[in-house]
C-alpha cells in the first residue's frame, strides 16, 4: 500500500525541520521543561533544546522577568549535568535569587565581560564547548550574521543558548529559533490577603520556527511553571493595610 | 657528594669598575668618598692610593695632606649592590646557585660544577683570568663550608683551594677576622692576644659564648661545618624549564608557532611522566639585538595537554615582535600541580562545572578578558545583601552552607541603590507611591518590612528596612528605607532591585 499524499507531506515536513537545525530529543532524555500548555506551540510539542532562543526586553523590570523565566527553564536543562555560563557586559543579576527558581547559584559561572564587543565572542566559544549545557548571554545588539554563527555553534555542541537582549529599540531579524517577550503582570493572591503573590508573567512567544506563536500568562509556583488559563477577574483596588 | 662552596672576593670592586669605565685612571691613586656627618669619608681606595697610606674610613681632608695628587670621586650608596647583582648574573654561567655577599663578594655553590671546566683549579683559573681580562682584581677560594671559603679568600695568601675535609686545618693559622665577626669582637680578641683562630678554637663553647656572645660561636661552627648554613640564590631555579636554541634567527609567525609547539611537547611529556600539570607558564624569547619579552599564561586546571596550552599561548602570539630575529626561546613552568586522574569523570555523561572541557574553555576566555572577570558565587555568611553572594574564582570549591530561600530576593540588583522619592503614610508601612526616573509608580501590594542591620564590625551606617512592592502594572520592586522613620526629616528611600 503506497503512502497517501498527506503522509508523504508530513514526512517531508519532519525532514525539513531536521534540516533546519531542529533535532528530536534523544531517546532516554526527557526534554519536558515543565512548560505545560506553552510546549504545544513548538514543533512536535517539545521545547527545542540545542538551539538559540532570543528574549527581548526594554526595561529593567522586563529583564528581571525574563531572567526569572530563563532560570526556570535552565533548572531542568541542568538536571542532566553540564555547566551553565551567564555572560554579560553590565551584570545586575543577583545570584542568590537563582535559588528561588531552582538553580544552585554556585553551579553557574558568571562571566562579566569588560568590553561589549567581547560578549558575543565569549558566548560563541562557550556554546562550542562540549561540557556546557546552557549559556545565557545578556547583550544589546545581535545582528543576523552573529545569530547565524551562534546557531551553527550550538548545532555541533547541543548546548542551549539564551540571548537576553536589553534595551532593544528595534527587533531585527535573527536566525534564532524563537523570540520571546516576558513582562511582569500583577500577582494574584486569595481575595483579601495583603502582600505580593507568586511571580507572574505575560509570556509572549513572538516568533517560533515551524511552530505557532502565542501568548500566555504563567506563574512560577512550587518550583514549576503554572499556566494561568482562565482570565482572572481583576478585583477592585486592594488595600494592603 | 660533599658540598663545595666558592667565595669570590672583589678586592677593589668600586675602583676597578671606575677604571673599566675610564681606562685613563688605571694605576692612578683615586678614592671614592661619601658625605658622613658633614665631612667626606673615604669608602673605597685603589692600591696606588694605599701606598701613600690612605685607607678606608679616613676623611678626604686628611688623605689630601698625605697624597696631594689624589683624585676624589663621589660615591653612591647602594652602588656596590648593583654591581654585585650584575656580576652575580654573569656568574650564572659557572653555577646556577649564586648568592650576593655584600659589601664586596659573591658566594657560589659549585658542587658538581667544577668538572665541566676540568677540575677545581682550572675552574678558579678561568674565573680569575676572565675577570682580570675585564678589569677586576679578585681573590677566590674553594672550601667545604661557606665560612671557610669566605675566610680563606680574604685572609689566606696561598692554598686557596682547600681540599675536602681540610677546612679545619686551613682555618687554624688565619686571623680571627676570617670568621666574619663584628668589629668589637675582633678588638676584644686582639686585646686578649688571640691573633690566630688556633689560639681559641679549642676553648669550650660555653666560655666563648660568655666572653664573646652567641654570634661568635655560630660563626665558628659555620666555618667548621658543625652548623648548617644555607645559600640564598639570586635566582630561584625553575624545576621545569625547556630551552630551544635556534640555529638561525627566527622571524616568521609559523616558525614561532613551531618553536612553541616543540617546547610545549617536550615540557608536557616530562610533566606527564611525573603525573603533573601546568598551572602557570612563561614563554620568554631572546632577540638577536639583546631585547627580550615574555608571555605568561595561567590555567584553571592543572593541564599537560599540548593543544590546549598551545591555544592559550596562541591568543597572545601577536605580541611577539621578532625584530631582526629570535635566537632563543625558553619555556618555564612557574607552577605545577599533580593532575587528578580522569577515571572518575567517565561516569558522568556531561561533566559538571569542573570538567576538563569547561576548565579549558574558561582558560581561553580568561586569556582574552582576564581572570578577574570570571566568577562563581558561593553563599556568604552575611545578611547584608551586597555581601550575601561571595565571589570565588575557584571552580572546584563546594559551598559550605546552604543558599537561603526563606526571604524574597530580587532577580536583578542595582550595584548602588538609587534614591527615589517615596510617600509613606505611617511608620513601618510601605510607601503608597514612589517616583523613580521621573515615573510615578502607585503601589498596590507590598510585603515587609524586612529589617537588615548593617554589619557594624565591617562598616558604620544605618540599617535598612526592605519592602517588596508591586505597582499597578505588576512590576515588582525591592525598596528600602535607610534608618528609622522620622516624621520631620526627609525620608531616605532607595530602589535596590527588581523582582522577576
Amino acid at each position: 500500500m503506497s503512502p497517501t499524499k498527506e503522509e508523504i507531506i508530513s514526512k517531508l515536513r519532519q525532514e525539513m525541520i531536521r534540516w533546519e537545525g531542529f533535532r528530536a530529543p534523544q531517546p532516554g532524555t526527557s526534554n519536558d521543561l515543565g512548560l505545560g500548555a506553552v510546549a504545544f506551540a513548538f514543533p512536535d510539542g517539545v521545547f527545542p533544546t540545542g538551539a538559540i532562543h532570543e528574549f527581548i526586553s526594554n526595561s529593567p523590570e522586563n529583564t528581571a522577568a525574563s531572567g526569572g523565566f530563563i532560570t526556570g527553564l535552565v533548572q531542568k536543562l541542568l538536571s542532566n549535568g553540564g555547566a551553565c555560563l551567564w555572560i554579560s557586559y553590565t551584570r545586575r543579576i543577583y545570584p542568590p535569587a537563582l535559588k528561588l527558581f531552582g538553580v544552585d547559584p554556585d553551579r553557574v559561572i558568571f562571566v562579566d565581560v569588560p568590553l561589549q564587543k567581547d560578549v558575543l565572542w565569549v558566548t560563541e566559544e562557550a556554546l562550542k564547548c562540549e561540557g556546557v549545557a546552557t549559556v545565557i548571554c545578556e547583550t544589546k545588539d545581535l545582528s543576523f550574521t552573529e545569530s547565524q554563527r551562534l546557531q551553527l555553534a550550538v548545532e555541533k555542541s547541543h548546548a542551549t543558548g539564551f540571548i537576553l537582549r536589553k534595551d532593544v529599540k528595534k527587533a531585527n531579524t535573527t536566525a534564532c529559533v524563537t523570540r520571546w517577550q516576558i513582562r511582569p503582570v500583577r500577582s494574584h493572591l486569595r481575595i483579601g490577603m495583603p502582600g505580593v503573590g507568586h511571580p507572574r508573567w505575560q509570556v509572549e512567544l513572538l516568533k517560533v520556527r515551524n511552530g505557532k506563536p502565542g501568548n500566555w500568562t504563567i506563574e512560577w509556583k512550587k518550583q514549576s511553571f503554572q499556566t494561568v488559563t482562565a482570565p482572572q477577574i481583576i478585583e477592585p483596588k486592594r488595600r494592603y493595610a | 657528594m660533599p658540598k663545595r662552596f666558592a667565595s669570590i672576593w672583589f678586592r677593589h670592586l668600586l675602583t676597578d669598575q671606575k677604571a673599566i669605565r675610564q681606562p685613563g685612571l688605571k694605576g692612578k691613586a683615586y678614592v671614592f668618598a661619601e658625605p658622613d656627618h658633614g665631612r667626606m669619608l673615604i669608602m673605597a681606595v685603589t692600591d696606588a692610593a694605599r701606598k701613600y697610606g690612605v685607607t678606608e674610613g679616613m676623611t678626604v681632608a686628611d688623605a689630601r695632606v698625605i697624597a696631594p695628587d689624589l683624585h676624589v670621586f663621589d660615591g653612591k650608596a647602594g652602588r656596590n649592590l648593583k654591581l654585585l647583582t650584575a656580576l652575580a648574573e654573569w656568574f650564572l654561567r659557572y653555577t646556577p646557585l649564586v648568592q650576593l655577599d655584600p659589601p664586596d663578594g659573591l658566594l657560589l655553590d659549585i658542587t658538581g660544577c667544577t668538572h665541566l671546566k676540568g677540575g677545581e683549579k682550572a675552574y678558579l683559573q678561568e674565573i680569575v683570568a676572565r675577570l682580570k681580562a675585564i678589569g677586576y682584581d679578585v681573590r677566590p677560594a674553594i672550601a667545604d663550608t661557606i665560612g671557610a671559603a669566605w675566610g680563606v679568600a680574604r685572609c689566606a695568601t696561598s692554598g686557596l683551594i682547600v681540599p675536602v675535609g681540610e677546612h679545619r686545618n686551613a682555618l687554624m693559622p688565619l686571623p680571627p677576622s676570617a670568621l666574619r665577626l663584628a668589629m668589637d669582637q675582633l678588638m676584644k680578641l686582639r686585646n686578649l692576644g688571640m691573633h690566630q683562630i688556633s689560639s681559641f678554637i679549642y676553648m669550650p663553647n660555653s666560655v666563648l659564648r660568655r666572653r664573646f656572645g652567641k654570634n661568635m660561636v655560630l660563626r665558628l661552627h659555620q666555618a667548621l661545618g658543625q652548623e648548617v648554613e644555607y645559600l640564598f640564590p639570586i635566582k630561584e631555579p625553575v624545576p621545569y624549564s625547556e630551552r630551544l636554541e635556534c640555529l638561525e634567527a627566527i622571524r616568521t609567525r609559523p616558525a614561532i608557532e613551531i618553536a612553541l609547539n616543540n617546547l610545549l611537547e617536550r615540557l608536557c611529556k616530562r610533566l606527564y611522566g611525573e603525573g603533573l600539570g601546568l598551572r602557570s607558564a612563561t614563554l620568554t624569547w631572546y632577540r638577536i639585538d639583546g631585547k627580550n619579552g615574555k608571555i605568561t599564561i595561567g590555567t584553571n586546571h592543572a593541564s599537560n595537554r599540548v593543544q590546549h596550552l598551545f591555544k592559550l599561548f596562541f591568543n597572545h602570539l601577536d605580541t611577539v615582535a621578532p625584530g631582526l630575529g629570535i635566537e632563543l626561546f625558553t619555556l618555564d613552568a612557574n607552577k605545577t600541580e599533580p593532575i587528578s586522574d580522569k577515571q572518575s569523570e567517565l561516569w558522568s555523561a556531561k561533566g559538571g562545572v569542573d570538567s576538563t572541557e569547561v576548565a579549558e574553555l574558561l582558560d581561553r576566555v580568561a586569556g582574552r578578558i582576564g581572570t578577574a572577570h570570571i566568577n562563581r558565587y558561593l553563599p556568604g555568611e552575611h545578611y547584608w545583601p551586597e555581601r550575601t553572594p561571595q565571589a570565588n574564582a575557584d571552580i572546584k570549591k563546594a559551598p559550605e552552607s546552604e543558599w537561603r530561600t526563606d526571604k524574597p530576593r530580587p532577580m536583578q540588583i542595582l550595584d548602588k541603590p538609587e534614591p527615589i522619592e517615596a510617600m509613606a503614610l505611617t511608620p513601618d508601612y510601605p510607601p503608597k507611591l514612589f517616583i523613580w526616573k521621573g515615573e510615578q509608580h502607585v503601589i498596590v501590594g507590598a510585603d515587609g518590612p524586612e529589617r537588615i542591620e548593617r554589619e557594624w564590625w565591617l562598616e558604620p551606617g544605618e540599617h535598612r528596612d526592605y519592602y517588596v512592592a508591586e505597582d499597578e502594572a505588576g512590576r515588582r520592586y525591592w525598596l528600602f528605607r535607610s534608618g528609622h522613620y522620622n516624621a520631620e526629616n526627609n525620608q531616605h528611600w532607595y530602589l535596590h532591585g527588581f523582582f522577576a
